[in-house]
């Protein structure tokens, strides 16, 4: 792979055994990818504070900074781990302090990640901790390019904002934070965005559920190809994107689709395939493929006693929090049920200041930040059958956990858990 | 003697019996660090082991914690032997090295087409070659 001097200079440890670490990674990783360069990038998405069995072994040896060294770096030598060089944030992690005595979450696991929390802040880390970093302050802007993680943050950075990301790991990140370089590679290349696939929606989509399903339908069809995706669409917000995005890259691996007509980089099909004819094969999403997504989703289910609803799989917009006060207000929750909505703590005092937090746990519920019950493998003490308006939470919770899932609105969830029986059926 | 040739990810050799499957595999929510299975309810691995094995499978899905999970296969010592995968991807790619097994991509003929559960297979990573040693429930000796 070709180096520039700078990035020679790094290798050869004029920076530091932890950058030189970083760089004989990058290097190794983009041989791996066969890529011809690196590429320079001042936004970084990863995650260090994230308690693991595998790290707290590691944490015992050497502390936080044997951690970063093998699980962010893949080094096995005793290094110090200084400043990140660009700017980097910590995506979602494990439950922090509000979630404490909930779960079966150890407590240990709680003050492992506020010990980490402060390590990593110390070195230029910014604890966003959530996996919607373009809600909380790390919006990219088109062309920009990035070095992030998780699935959903990535297809919504590359779709929706038109910055530029592969799906990138927790060592490519460590990295990629210590160099400001990742390989130049995949969606970074301008002709590796062109979309490769026609969707066809025939049914109307224009909800939340609705989108989601779409997603997961598109991920299921097109796995890690690039969709351009037509039809009866209605107008999205953050939110839809939000939740169709999660779902594609969870059925499948998309990281990049196009909306002609809405996402910045296909203002027309034509344009979506950058000069390349349009596929005439479409892939069609009609009302008998979206009944067989509805009926995967909730073919995880049969017991219609909820106990647990989880609201915020990606993290809530406010928006969503907005809907959830105003359907709870007034009402309480089923003494067997729970209820939890997952957000960034940046959000949460915004639903603090408004009034959203207060009509949620008024009625019974719970805001919770930083986690979600995927990330952290664990539900509230005894939960068999959870409930969710997530396509993406749906799919992993059941497979985690071992509990039966259902999928549905979020009206139809938050009446799951005022009466704490599920009552869900797909609108015709 | 069948050679499937493709390109090396991560050097090294290595000879185990294979474990082939069609579907992607996915690492959070998909596989359990701690027991070297799949875990995901629609695979068609669900609930078998990988440790030791050579997995054949056509790439990486899902969420980003792909290669944290593999390298956690490795810490945990419930790491596949090699991995032979047809996509190549950025979450196969760095789960491949921070596995730190041999591994091949893209090899022709098709690994998973060919390649059966359990016949004992060479990964040779730097190389860029997969070696049919021998079919399941043949001795490799009688070759």
């Amino acid at each position: 792979m070709l180096l520039t001097d700078d990035e020679k200079r790094m290798r050869d440890g004029a920076d530091g055994d932890a950058v030189a670490a970083a760089m004989d990674l990058l290097v190794r990783y983009g041989e791996a990818l066969g890529a011809e360069r690196l590429v320079a990038t001042r936004n970084v998405a990863g995650t260090m504070t994230q308690p693991s069995p595998a790290k707290a072994k590691l944490h015992a040896e050497g502390g936080w900074a044997r951690v970063y060294a093998v699980t962010n770096l893949d080094c096995d030598r005793d290094i110090e781990i200084p400043r990140m060089r660009v700017p980097t944030c910590q995506l979602q992690h494990g439950f922090a302090q509000d979630a404490a005595g909930l779960t079966s979450y150890p407590e240990s696991s709680i003050a492992a990640q506020d010990d980490a929390e402060a390590f990593f802040s110390d070195r230029g880390v910014t604890v966003l901790a959530t996996c919607t970093p373009y809600q909380v302050g790390n919006l990219p802007v088109r062309g920009e390019h990035c070095a992030w993680m998780e699935s959903s943050a990535v297809v919504y950075c590359n779709s929706v904002l038109g910055a530029r990301t592969n799906c990138e790991g927790s060592a490519s990140t460590g990295a990629a934070a210590l160099t400001g370089r990742i390989p130049y590679w995949g969606n970074h290349v301008p002709e590796n965005r062109a979309a490769t696939h026609v969707v066809r929606a025939d049914v109307p989509v224009a909800s939340f559920q609705e989108w989601g399903m779409l997603g997961y339908f598109v991920g299921e069809q097109v796995q890690e190809a690039r969709p351009a995706v037509i039809g009866e669409l209605g107008q999205p917000d953050l939110a839809d994107l939000k939740h169709f995005g999660a779902a594609t890259a969870t059925s499948g691996g998309v990281e990049l689709y196009h909306l002609p007509g809405i996402t910045p980089e296909a203002p027309t099909l034509e344009a979506a395939f950058l000069g390349d004819a349009v596929p005439r094969d479409e892939i069609v999403y009609d009302r008998a493929a979206r009944r067989a997504v509805y009926d995967a989703l909730n073919a995880q289910g049969s017991s219609e006693d909820v106990d647990f609803i989880l609201l915020g799989c990606p993290h809530a917009s406010l928006d969503q929090l907005a809907e959830i006060a105003r359907l709870l207000d007034g009402k309480r929750l089923h003494q067997d049920t729970e209820l939890w909505v997952m957000t960034p703590r940046a959000l949460r005092s915004v639903a603090d200041r408004s009034g959203y937090t207060r009509a949620i746990t008024a009625a019974g519920g719970r805001v919770l930040t930083d986690s979600c019950p995927a990330m952290s493998r664990a539900a509230p003490p005894g939960t068999r059958v959870f409930a969710t308006d997530s396509a993406k939470q749906a799919h992993y919770l059941p497979a985690i956990l071992g509990i039966e899932a259902w999928f549905g609105t979020l009206e139809e969830c938050v009446d799951a858990a005022v009466t704490g029986r599920w009552s869900g059926g797909l609108a015709a | 003697m069948i050679v499937l040739r493709g390109r090396g990810v991560v050097g090294g050799t290595v000879e185990a019996p294979a474990l082939v499957t069609r579907d992607a595999i996915s690492g959070f929510g998909g596989i359990d660090v701690a027991t070297g299975t799949i875990i995901e309810p629609r695979h068609e691995l669900y609930g078998v082991c990988f440790t030791g094995k050579v997995l054949v499978f056509p790439g990486a899905k899902g969420s980003s914690g792909w290669s944290g999970f593999f390298q956690s296969t490795r810490l945990m010592g419930t790491a596949p032997a090699a991995l032979v995968f047809s996509v190549m991807t950025t979450k196969a790619a760095l789960g491949a090295i921070v596995t730190r097994v041999p591994a091949v991509v893209g090899a022709v003929p098709e690994p998973v087409e060919v390649l059966h559960t359990d016949d004992i297979v060479r990964v040779d990573g730097d190389a860029g070659t997969v070696t049919l040693v021998a079919r399941a429930g043949e001795s490799a000796d009688a070759r």
